[in-house]
């Protein structure tokens, strides 16, 4: 492949610049936890979970500044509903069409089609642009995570923004 | 850090026993934090999940990405799509990412910094979108600190 954008050496360089103290990302050394699925994707409930700062009309939108907050989606929400704001990608494409940093209309056909079972009711999205990754770790994910096994998903796809 | 956090995530529910599989379109940041598994799309950040309006290519990613789920056989697996964000290869997008223009003085001003100040207040797509905020939104989750 052609060489990946360096984020984390951007992300130095730029804060540099801006006399901005150096961010410490979370590198782990470890192997990660490893969950194999125990059964066909055919008979599989998927779940979507996705950053990017995405809500639905009728909800309040996310803040800048270290929101660790979730909006739950109905997976069958017409997308014309969807709005989006973040503060670090550029919003437009996504607002043309949301299935770029939420892909219902992928997932929904796929399942439609027998190559998964069944979708979650809700997909989870927060604002993903958290500096505390403390509070990622010790506060969104525990969250997330009993959600998820109360969704009672065996398989789920995650999408950063 | 969107891409930090749901490496973070992924690990959480992998650990509690559900299989996970997440798109990145920031190779460095995913490595670091080492998800389970991942699958690389290499295009500017807000297009993880493909282009807008081609929904072939958004099927696509998917379908790779939830078979890479049950295909992955060591943690931390990558599997590189081998998009192109420009269909004809070239790279020079990638030139201007988080970096401040080439025309501007780096002496310190803020004019690479394109980012909006960090704010508490909700920041609505539209501001007509806060009147039709539901009282008591039941699907808004909000969580405490301790």
């Amino acid at each position: 492949m052609s060489e990946p954008v360096d984020y984390i050496a951007r992300t130095k360089a730029l804060y540099a610049s801006l006399n901005y103290p150096d961010y410490k990302w979370v590198t782990h050394t470890d192997a990660p936890p490893w969950s194999v699925l125990t059964k066909p994707l055919s008979e599989c409930r998927v779940g979507l979970i996705c950053s990017g700062g995405i809500y639905r009309l009728g909800q309040t939108a996310f803040h800048s500044q270290d929101d660790i907050s979730l909006r739950l989606i109905a997976t069958d929400i017409e997308l014309d509903q969807i709005r989006i704001t973040h503060f670090a990608y550029d919003e437009r494409d996504a607002r043309r069409d949301p299935n770029i940093v939420l892909p219902l209309e992928p997932l929904k056909n796929l399942r439609n089609e027998g190559f998964f079972a069944s979708l979650a009711e809700h997909a989870y999205t927060f604002m993903g642009g958290i500096y505390s990754s403390r509070k990622v770790a010790t506060i969104l994910a525990p969250e997330l995570t009993r959600r998820c096994l109360q969704d009672e998903i065996d398989l789920a796809l995650l999408v950063p923004a | 850090m969107c891409h930090q956090s749901v490496g973070l995530i992924a690990r959480s529910l992998e650990a509690a026993g559900i299989t996970t599989v997440g798109l990145t379109s920031a190779w460095s940041i995913t490595q670091a934090v080492n998800p389970p598994r991942s699958v690389f799309v290499d295009y500017p950040l807000g297009h993880t999940a493909g282009r807008p309006n081609d929904s072939t290519e958004q099927r696509q990613i998917i379908v790779e990405a939830l078979t890479f789920a049950g295909d992955a056989k060591a943690p931390g697996a990558m599997l590189d799509l081998g998009l192109s964000w420009n269909r004809t290869g070239d790279q020079t997008w990638k030139d201007h990412v988080m970096r401040p223009s080439a025309d501007s003085d780096r002496s310190g001003d803020h004019s690479g910094d394109d980012r909006q100040p960090r704010t508490t207040e909700p920041q609505f797509q539209f501001a007509k979108d806060a009147a039709e905020v539901q009282q008591n939104c039941a699907s808004c989750i909000f969580l405490e600190d301790s």
